[in-house]
């Protein structure tokens, strides 16, 4: 195998031979390329719907107050239904929740303004616990807690876009008091949101003082409920006693659909799960595929190598040349064509989807295609040792064809 | 050297059977220089095939230099091959893609002698046959007198006891076919046994003895003296 003088054999043979080496190295490296590309992608999809996801928790169901559109027990539809903080009280009680928050947002005239500086930014009103939701990272300070709630204290936690356009020059949010609506409000916390800048044009206060200073009785729009380590299985059934619960305190047909609109991410999270399952496989039969062309190819490559050749075969069986280095020669010529081209495959492939990733503008459920390297390894391994038993069979049997029939071929 | 003793050969082909050497007896000495002639079919072609080791036959006794030659691995005969004969075919059958020189040191390469080395040796013989400056060209820049030379040498460098020879001087001229001969002339005045198979008359009176086939036998055996007078019938009938 290590035979010097072989190699040279095979080297020379090779460089005698460059239309016949390109295209059985051609072939190769197409399949590689091609299933590169074809399994990168596939992550990439997968990541980009990973990070789509990343903003948020995928642990809480979003409970939001609609319209009745049937009648019940004597009320017409048509009837609003909305929160207050009982219903909070009540979906915290049900087994399952680990966590909740109600959430108010106040919209539109809010300005925000810190000395000159001011902006219309989104003002939502919470509980400590919705800093779950939103998978929020403290910069400096911290987020509201209970202590906030229960004293009702005017404090505010700023996402960083809010803080960066009204601190300017450097200076320091924490402890200074910004002003919301005309109320005065003190920075506890500037955070980070993986969710993006949407996300961080937010300002968060505690509902409790929410309800006090902007006269809301004790209203909220809607209710958050955290399920840590519930299957999709304990969400659906979830969604139906907060549906049952709910129905019997709003008076509601259970059945109603427009009463209740709750967004289940557990379930939601579960179905984007599978659907990567499926699409994933879906790329592996196609992957599977290319690699089966490519060793079609090889192995039909293979066959009129050993055919073209079958009257140098002869030549050198009649200068003394034994079955098994006839088989070797070819053998050994094909293993290395293969595992040269599979490996520029390898390489050319993965450039390419490296070059594609960097250079891709943010598209929404695609991003940084990649791909595992033992996975394309063993695909390049896959199509050597194919491309070898596709050699094997004709070499063998040219090598045990007689000399002189060998010879007689044109 | 060899050593025959009733040779038999069929071809069958689907339900034909061709029966082509039908009891061949021969004994050739060391150092001999024979033709083998016959009209096409008579079976020369399939008795040199046979003696070369590249075909098998079907019944008789076989020796090669004392060796039995019968059934035997393909590595074993690949060994006699290589060792024992030196090939010169019609078509010269050179490698196509090896220059002179590699298709002069192939035999060695199966010999495991190194690249060097036989590089070396091949120089050697290529230049005796006066193509050292020819050395590094392709079969397809020389001319057929040049590749046949070329193949000769190859024949010659694995110092094999028989020359075995299927008309040599079938794609050549006049001219260049007699140097050919007279190349194996030499080769033979060295020691080492030639075998030709030809149809042409005039290089078959080269040689010190003459096989004739005829359907499958041995029809005549003429030797050395007794070719030179049927040179001269030839001559004779020519005029």
């Amino acid at each position: 195998m290590f035979d010097l003088d072989k190699w040279q054999e095979i080297f020379s043979t090779i460089s005698q031979n460059k239309l016949r080496t390109f295209l059985t190295a051609f072939s190769v490296a197409w399949g590689i390329i091609m299933l590169v590309i074809l399994l990168g992608s596939g992550y990439g999809l997968e990541n980009g719907v990973r990070k789509e996801f990343a903003g948020d928790a995928v642990n809480y169901l979003s409970v939001n107050p609609g319209m009745t559109s049937k009648a019940y027990k004597g009320t017409k539809p048509g009837k609003p239904i909305s929160f207050t903080n009982d219903d909070r009280d009540l979906l915290m009680r049900m087994p399952g929740v680990t966590a909740s928050s109600a959430r108010t947002r106040i919209f539109g005239s809010g300005v925000i303004s810190y000395k000159n500086e001011y902006g219309a930014f989104d003002i939502f009103c919470c509980h400590p616990e919705y800093a779950q939701v939103e998978s929020l990272r403290m910069i400096e300070g911290r987020f509201l807690n209970q202590a906030d709630i229960q004293h009702t204290r005017k404090v505010v936690s700023l996402g960083k876009v809010v803080a960066d356009a009204l601190f300017k020059n450097g200076e320091k949010p924490l402890g200074k008091y910004i002003r919301v609506n005309d109320v005065l409000f003190m920075v506890v916390g500037v955070f980070d949101d993986p969710g993006g800048d949407r996300d961080m044009s937010r300002i968060y206060i505690p509902i409790s003082t929410a309800q006090k200073a902007f006269n809301r009785g004790n209203s909220i729009n809607n209710v958050c409920v955290i399920m840590d380590g519930a299957t999709p299985e304990d969400s659906r059934r979830a969604e139906e006693e907060i549906k049952q619960s709910l129905s019997v305190r709003h008076h509601f047909d259970p059945s109603d659909t427009r009463a209740l609109f709750i967004y289940n991410t557990i379930n939601e999270y579960q179905r984007f799960i599978q659907l990567f399952a499926g699409i994933r496989t879906f790329i592996w039969i196609i992957g599977i595929g290319t690699i089966i062309a490519g060793i079609v190819g090889v192995s039909n490559i293979m066959m009129i190598v050993v055919k073209e050749r079958t009257k140098e075969i002869g030549i050198r069986k009649s200068m003394g040349a034994t079955p098994s280095s006839i088989v070797g020669l070819i053998l050994q010529e094909s293993v290395l064509i293969t595992a040269l081209a599979g490996y520029a495959g390898l390489v050319i492939g993965v450039v390419l989807l490296e070059v594609v990733g960097n250079n891709m503008p943010n598209v929404d459920y695609f991003s940084n295609p990649e791909i595992k390297l033992d996975v394309a390894i063993s695909a390049t391994v896959l199509l050597v040792v194919a491309g070898m038993i596709a050699g094997f069979v004709p070499a063998r049997r040219a090598a045990s064809v007689k000399p002189v029939d060998a010879l007689r071929d044109e | 050297m060899i050593h025959i003793k009733g040779l038999h050969k069929s071809y069958i082909t689907g339900n034909n059977s061709l029966h082509v050497l039908k009891g061949i007896d021969l004994t050739i000495a060391p150092g001999e220089f024979v033709s083998i002639m016959g009209s096409s079919g008579s079976g020369k072609s399939t008795l040199l095939n046979i003696l070369g080791i590249l075909d098998n036959y079907d019944n008789g006794d076989y020796r090669l230099d004392g060796n039995l030659i019968a059934k035997m691995s393909e590595k074993k005969a690949a060994a006699f091959r290589n060792q024992l004969i030196g090939f010169v075919f019609q078509s010269f059958n050179l490698i196509s893609f090896k220059n002179a020189l590699e298709n002069v040191a192939l035999p060695l390469y199966y010999q495991q002698v190194s690249r060097r080395k036989r590089n070396l040796i091949a120089m050697e013989y290529l230049d005796r046959m006066g193509l050292a400056e020819w050395a590094h060209h392709m079969p397809n820049e020389l001319s057929g007198g040049q590749k046949q030379r070329v193949a000769i040498a190859r024949a010659l460098i694995s110092k094999p006891k028989v020359i075995l020879a299927d008309e040599p001087t079938g794609a050549l001229d006049t001219q260049t076919s007699y140097e050919v001969m007279d190349i194996l002339k030499e080769v033979n005045e060295q020691g080492i046994t030639i075998l030709i198979v030809t149809h042409e008359h005039d290089i078959a009176a080269m040689t010190n003895r003459i096989i004739r086939l005829r359907d499958g036998v041995i029809a005549e055996d003429i030797r050395n003296g007794e070719v030179k007078k049927m040179k001269e019938l030839a001559f004779a009938a020519a005029n």
